[in-house]
């Protein structure tokens, strides 16, 4: 288990200041935000790489606060792979038993599974220069494993790779981290990758920590403007509230219920706004006529912006329903949403 | 980048600004290096004054380029890895002795090991003489030298990704072992480079040798002498045999150490 009580971390200008987060023993735990949030400072201060200006870091219990690297147990995995180019495959692997006390048969029995498990055989004898940002990379992770850390540290492993080898590398990760017992915590502002992966996350803006939860609550219920937008909450709205009502401008939506902890912010999912020709009567609450403004292509889906009054509300569709809809810009079109759908901070 | 035609003036003139550089550099060596004859060549190298100063010159600068190595690199990293208050001052003050004329070096480094002053003092009461000794010219070559290895192998360090440094570190080296397995071995091409240059520029001194120590004699003091005494007949030779012995010597260590980063 990790826990990070208080830390602050002073480097120039920038730092890292409060930051709280427990990750449990055996958990894959995901770090988003944007560039420049701070992400690298912070596993590099866990890793013990920056030294840490307040507050503490335990790991099973142990405050490794004051720890040199070397005594942590933390493998760290960088996005460059960082792999010693004078050294081969093997040695670059294992590299970190000189530095461990362990049985030599031990050493082989790991260094096998781990060769085999990511598929590295054909590799030994050759220097990391002239190899794949895949294969690369699976040395990497490889030479972090072999020596048994307690925590991996994964510093945003697979935005280095071309996609078909991401994909890859992201299943070995998964089955990585469900054949051994090391907590995971990696780096990575790819949503896909962190849904697919993880149970709970992190998401980290301008050195602090902005909301820790379920995967899912993080998406679904966004605690700050901040959050509702890195995850793609696009309709976002400043809302004044009033009993179980809120008003956008001088659209009234009704959310069913009080808002919880509103602090005048309104958030919807752009999967969650339906498009339809007739006005829906069902269990749709909140149905406006709006006229279509925009429509973008996604590639899988199509984002439909579509202004109701002066509100613009954007909504994903598929390519089959744009058609079936005979959804173009300028017509009049009915946008509808549960309050469910709807999110207060 | 534009590309420069044949058409314009401008790549005319560059060529021709050229031709007076490679003039300038390659006339004078060549006409020096053919002008003695086979015999006197023969002759010269059988005089034991000229043996005796080449090797003095020889050592002196391979010692001169040891101690900067054994000195210079833990402060050559210090540099090209950590960020203080003060890293550009002492950065021009080791930069000092290339700008510094040489027979300036002489005089103050004497001012420092005379009598007059305490250390003189304290070093004549150790029994280390620095005027007219082997450790005089060490200690001046060393000054001149030093700037060159502590350059050169500060950028080596500096091409070193300080994350091969982080992950060495978390999978359990020491920093002195991290120092070992890792940064030695990849900055190891810089500190041969380091070397190279250091010897290069303390062999090349006369100025501030002079100074401190006119004997014993290293070449290029016997070469000013025999020019001074005999004429340009009897210190050409002397030349020849000086800069041969040099490019050999360079060419060796660059073979060997080129060999062994192959094999490793």
């Amino acid at each position: 288990m990790i826990s990070i009580d208080n830390v602050s971390i002073q480097l120039g200008k920038f730092g890292l200041r409060d930051i709280n987060i427990t990750i449990e023993k055996n958990e894959f735990f995901i770090l988003m935000g944007p560039t420049g949030a701070g992400k690298t400072v912070l596993l590099e201060a866990i890793a013990g790489l920056i030294r840490v200006d307040s507050g503490h870091i335990h790991v099973n219990g142990r405050n490794i606060t004051k720890f040199p690297p070397e005594k942590r147990g933390i493998s760290i995995v960088y996005q460059d792979y960082s792999l010693f180019p004078h050294l081969t495959v093997r040695d670059n692997i294992t590299y970190g038993l000189h530095f461990h006390k362990v049985a030599g048969n031990e050493a082989k029995k790991r260094f096998d599974r781990l060769v085999e498990e990511l598929n590295l055989s054909h590799l030994l004898q050759r220097l990391p220069t002239n190899l794949s940002g895949g294969e690369n990379q699976r040395i990497a992770l490889a030479r972090a494993l072999i020596v048994s850390p307690k925590v991996l540290l994964l510093d945003e492993p697979l935005s280095a790779l071309d996609p078909g080898f991401r994909e890859g590398l992201r299943k070995r990760l998964k089955s990585l981290h469900e054949s051994t017992n090391v907590t995971f915590l990696m780096v990575t502002h790819d949503f896909s990758e962190a849904l697919s992966l993880a149970d709970r996350a992190a998401v980290m803006d301008g050195g602090e920590i902005k909301q820790v939860g379920k995967m899912k609550e993080i998406f679904q219920r966004p605690n700050s403007a901040f959050v509702a937008d890195f995850v793609g909450m696009k309709n976002l709205f400043t809302a004044r509230f009033c009993d179980t009502k809120a008003v956008i401008e001088d659209l009234e939506i009704e959310l069913g219920r009080p808002p919880e902890n509103g602090h005048g912010h309104i958030a919807i999912r752009p999967e969650d706004v339906v498009i339809s020709r007739e006005k829906l009567s069902s269990s749709m609450r909140n149905s406006f006529m709006g006229r279509v403004a925009e429509i973008m292509d996604q590639g899988l889906c199509y984002e439909v912006s579509i202004a109701v009054k002066d509100v613009l509300f954007k909504s994903l569709i598929t390519k089959s329903s744009l058609f079936d809809l005979e959804v173009r810009e300028g017509s009049d079109i009915y946008l509808s949403f549960k309050s469910m759908a709807m999110h207060t901070f | 980048m534009g590309k420069i035609t044949k058409k314009e003036p401008f790549f005319w003139i560059a060529v021709s600004c050229g031709l007076v550089i490679m003039l300038l550099i390659l006339l004078p060596l060549i006409q020096m290096l053919t002008a003695p004859s086979f015999s006197i060549l023969k002759e010269t190298i059988q005089d034991k004054d000229v043996v005796r100063s080449i090797w003095l010159s020889v050592y002196t600068a391979g010692l001169a380029a040891t101690i900067s190595f054994l000195f210079g690199t833990p402060l050559a990293y210090v540099l090209a890895r950590s960020c203080f208050r003060g890293k550009h001052l002492i950065e021009s003050i080791i930069d000092l002795p290339i700008v510094i004329p040489h027979p300036v070096v002489g005089i103050a480094i004497l001012s420092v090991a005379g009598r007059g002053h305490w250390l003189g003092q304290l070093f004549s009461e150790l029994g280390i003489r620095i005027m007219g000794s082997v450790t005089g010219i060490v200690v001046v070559l060393t000054f001149v030298g030093l700037p060159f290895y502590v350059n050169a192998v500060k950028t080596g360090f500096e091409g070193i990704s300080p994350r091969l440094e982080n992950v060495s570190r978390s999978l359990g080296a020491s920093m002195f072992s991290t120092f070992c397995r890792v940064t030695f071995p990849l900055a190891r091409r810089s500190m041969l480079i380091g070397i190279i240059m250091c010897s290069a520029r303390a062999i090349s001194e006369f100025g501030a040798v002079v100074i401190i120590a006119y004997h014993p004699m290293i070449a290029p003091v016997l070469l000013y002498e025999r020019f001074e005494s005999y004429g340009l007949k009897y210190s050409q030779p002397v030349a020849v045999w000086l800069v041969s012995i040099c490019l050999a010597l360079f060419l060796i260590l660059r073979i060997l150490t080129l060999r062994n980063t192959k094999n490793s």
